[in-house]
């Protein structure tokens, strides 16, 4: 095993920075398009409501491999080339963001409508309300699910393996086929995946219980 | 468009709806197994029973911090290592009711923690031993608050199968890819109705769930 | 939803139990023949996605091809008219894993003879041989594998044709997929300036799809052997005879024929002579 570890060095970095890459990208897009998209669907307005709606259930509802494998395969059809990396961070965004969607939109909820016409009868708008009162308390709320949605992230982000992306998974895949060592080079890899995923887990762990 | 009418072919159809059958029924035994799993190893994580809580919930940890890719890997390639010999569907069903059982767990175990310890004191007070009180006063008022994350796992658990495609799995996904590497200019009309069929699927399943939830 | 639960609990641990002991049917035995023979059941790893060689019918579901063929042919030729084939699915990557677990008892899957590879596994005699090539659209400019350089090929994982590639393109860029229909709708959709595999795996994508053309002849020679786990000498002796037996008797050639015959870029006596 460390023989694994020693000879494919290189290869495992490689797929490991490429792996953290991938989930920062992918969360940052997440997040922006995540919380437009709870604004969306609490605000007063109708349509945009249904726009939120539609978007959240389409992405939740559909595999992330398959969405993955649209923009891979699909897109560059149609449209224009994408490469295997940018194939695997669009769909990572796509789908995690309506996760985080439904998270801050529950977090909105929770604090209540109260707050919102306190706010409104101090003469702030509806979007200063929302800006300065509602969202602050409600991201604090969904810090510890967020974090939960960001392990799953780095866990998905495997999906890249099967679009040629370069991550952990695709270096395994090639290493584990060419040295004929399988399960070997898939217990290193699952380490190098516990070393992001572990550690955060049981932080957001901790957090929970503070918050509670 | 042409393309189109073409690929929806009955002989086409009928191969997708075949693979459709086996993400459902794959799906629908993983559930119902990783259920039990979860509930019952939630359960053990929350009692602290010396040493098997702490073991448990060690071995719950790093499932639940792995990629479910790695552990259909692992069920398909390593347990043969045990002599375990499987076929794609044995093997994809073990790799998803561990991963799930996994991932319930910790929903099942947070659950019972959010009950209002109270609760217990008064069960307890009112004569009810230490398991009838789990049983009939907290549990179910768990499960209660535990439903909405339950069912989204679910619905994750009928999206992963598409993941078993890697070892062969003869579903949905797989068979969509078997009729497009066969006439690519299929590509386009199979992803579309292989999305279809499956937002059919997951948004049916937490229909369903919503609607058992306003029953109970 | 008490009682209910309690209804649902029993029969699904039945189940478990089931599946969990119904799979542990197969021991890992020392001599596979031995076992073949008692079962009178072969357990073969073929390709799916390979047209010629082994294809899923969309039709059928059933799994068609040369190689299917001949794997039928030998497992009647070894163990006797009622004997079965029965056939596993398989890509290059998981195949060899596969047979070292004992999924399988041989593969039959388009493998070609190296030396890295008997490191692994033991071939029997070579029962085709084939060729790398290329596969590119009709406007492209690449004319043989010396132009890949600082382009991108795509391949499929655990295949000869990744080391090719970085053997006669250094400079080439090689992205790989986890099977052909894979690899080969990535070129579509312009992943890559080229596919490469044996030629016979091409020209079956190739006849099946306008607007795809193989170029640069064949620059490896690859002989096709039928793998067994390392050092089952015993059942891989008995597939080389009743592969000569095949060969003597005509139901080699006839099967040759009936796969191969009018495909472009295949010369049928090219093969039978290797």
């Amino acid at each position: 095993m460390i023989g694994i570890l020693t000879n494919h060095w290189s290869e495992f970095l490689s797929g490991f920075w490429n792996t953290i890459l991938c989930s920062l990208i992918a969360l940052f897009f997440s997040l922006i398009l995540g919380v437009s998209f709870a604004l969306l669907e609490v605000a007063p307005n109708k349509f945009g409501r249904a726009v939120a709606h539609v978007y959240i259930e389409i992405f939740r509802n559909i595999p992330l491999l398959v969405i993955t494998m649209i923009f891979y395969l699909v897109v560059p059809q149609i449209w224009f080339k994408v490469s295997g990396f940018a194939a695997g961070t669009i769909g990572l965004t796509l789908y995690t963001s309506a996760f985080i969607a439904e998270t801050v939109r529950a977090g909105i909820n929770s604090v209540g409508d109260g707050q919102m016409e306190g706010a409104r009868s101090n003469g702030m708008t509806y979007t200063q309300a929302m800006r300065y009162v509602i969202l602050p308390q409600a991201l604090k709320i969904v810090i510890p699910p967020l974090g939960n949605q960001f392990i799953n992230l780095i866990k998905n982000s495997s999906v890249l393996a099967f679009v040629a992306g370069f991550d952990l998974m695709y270096q395994a895949d090639v290493i584990a086929f060419s040295s004929f060592e399988t399960i070997n080079t898939y217990i290193v890899v699952g380490l190098f995946y516990l070393v992001l995923t572990l550690p955060l887990s049981y932080y957001m762990r901790h957090l929970e219980k503070k918050l509670a | 468009m042409e393309n189109f009418i073409h690929a929806y072919s009955w002989i086409n159809i009928r191969f997708l709806l075949q693979g459709l059958w086996v993400t459902i029924y794959v799906s629908l035994i993983s559930i119902a197994l990783s259920f039990i799993l979860g509930l019952v190893f939630g359960f053990i994580r929350y009692v602290k029973i010396k040493y098997l809580s702490a073991i448990v919930g060690f071995v719950i940890d790093i499932i639940r911090n792995l990629p479910l890719l790695l552990i259909i890997f692992f069920t398909y390639f390593g347990l043969p290592e045990l002599g375990i010999i499987t076929n794609p569907t044995v093997a994809s069903i073990i790799a998803l009711v561990v991963f799930e059982g996994a991932m319930l767990a910790e929903i099942v175990r947070s659950g019972i923690a959010a009950v209002d310890p109270g609760q217990m004191e008064g069960a307890r007070s009112n004569g009810m031993t230490y398991m009838q009180a789990m049983y009939h006063v907290i549990i179910p008022q768990a499960l209660n608050k535990m439903i909405p994350s339950l069912l989204s796992q679910f619905v994750s658990l009928v999206k992963d199968t598409s993941l078993a495609t890697i070892i062969v799995l003869p579903e949905l996904l797989f068979h969509a890819q078997i009729i497009y590497s066969q006439n690519t200019t299929y590509l386009i009309p199979m992803y579309v109705i292989i999305a279809v069929m499956y937002f059919i699927v997951c948004f049916s399943l937490s229909m369903v769930a919503k609607h058992l939830q306003s029953k109970y | 939803m008490k009682k209910s639960t309690k209804i649902f609990i029993l029969p699904l641990i039945l189940v478990l139990l089931i599946t969990l002991t119904g799979c542990a049917k197969k021991q890992k035995s020392s001599n596979v023949y031995d076992q073949v023979k008692e079962s009178k059941t072969i357990t073969w790893g073929v390709k799916a996605d390979t047209r010629l060689f082994g294809l899923m019918s969309i039709k059928t579901g059933k799994i068609e091809g040369f190689e299917v063929d001949l794997a039928k042919a030998l497992t009647k030729q070894m163990l006797g008219k009622d004997a079965k084939a029965e056939f596993v699915q398989t890509t290059p990557k998981t195949r060899i894993p596969l047979l070292k677990n004992g999924n399988i008892d041989a593969i039959l899957a388009t493998m070609t003879i190296t030396p890295d590879r008997k490191k692994q596994v033991t071939f029997s005699e070579p029962y085709f041989t084939a060729g790398q090539s290329l596969l590119v659209k009709d406007d492209s400019t690449i004319k043989n594998i010396k132009d890949l350089n600082g382009k991108t090929a795509l391949a499929v994982k655990g295949t000869t044709a990744v080391d090719n590639v970085k053997k006669f393109a250094p400079k080439a860029k090689v992205l790989e997929y986890d099977d052909y229909g894979q690899a080969f709708t990535a070129l579509k959709a312009s992943q890559g300036q080229a596919m490469t595999t044996d030629n016979g795996l091409l020209a079956g994508i190739a006849s099946e799809n306008k607007g795809y053309k193989l170029v640069g002849g064949t620059y490896t020679s690859e002989p096709y052997g039928i793998a067994v786990e390392k050092g089952q000498t015993d059942f891989v002796d008995h597939i080389d005879k009743a592969l000569n037996e095949l060969k003597k008797n005509g139901t080699y050639h006839r099967l040759l024929v009936k796969w191969f015959s009018g495909i472009p870029g295949f010369n049928i006596k090219e093969v039978e002579n290797s």
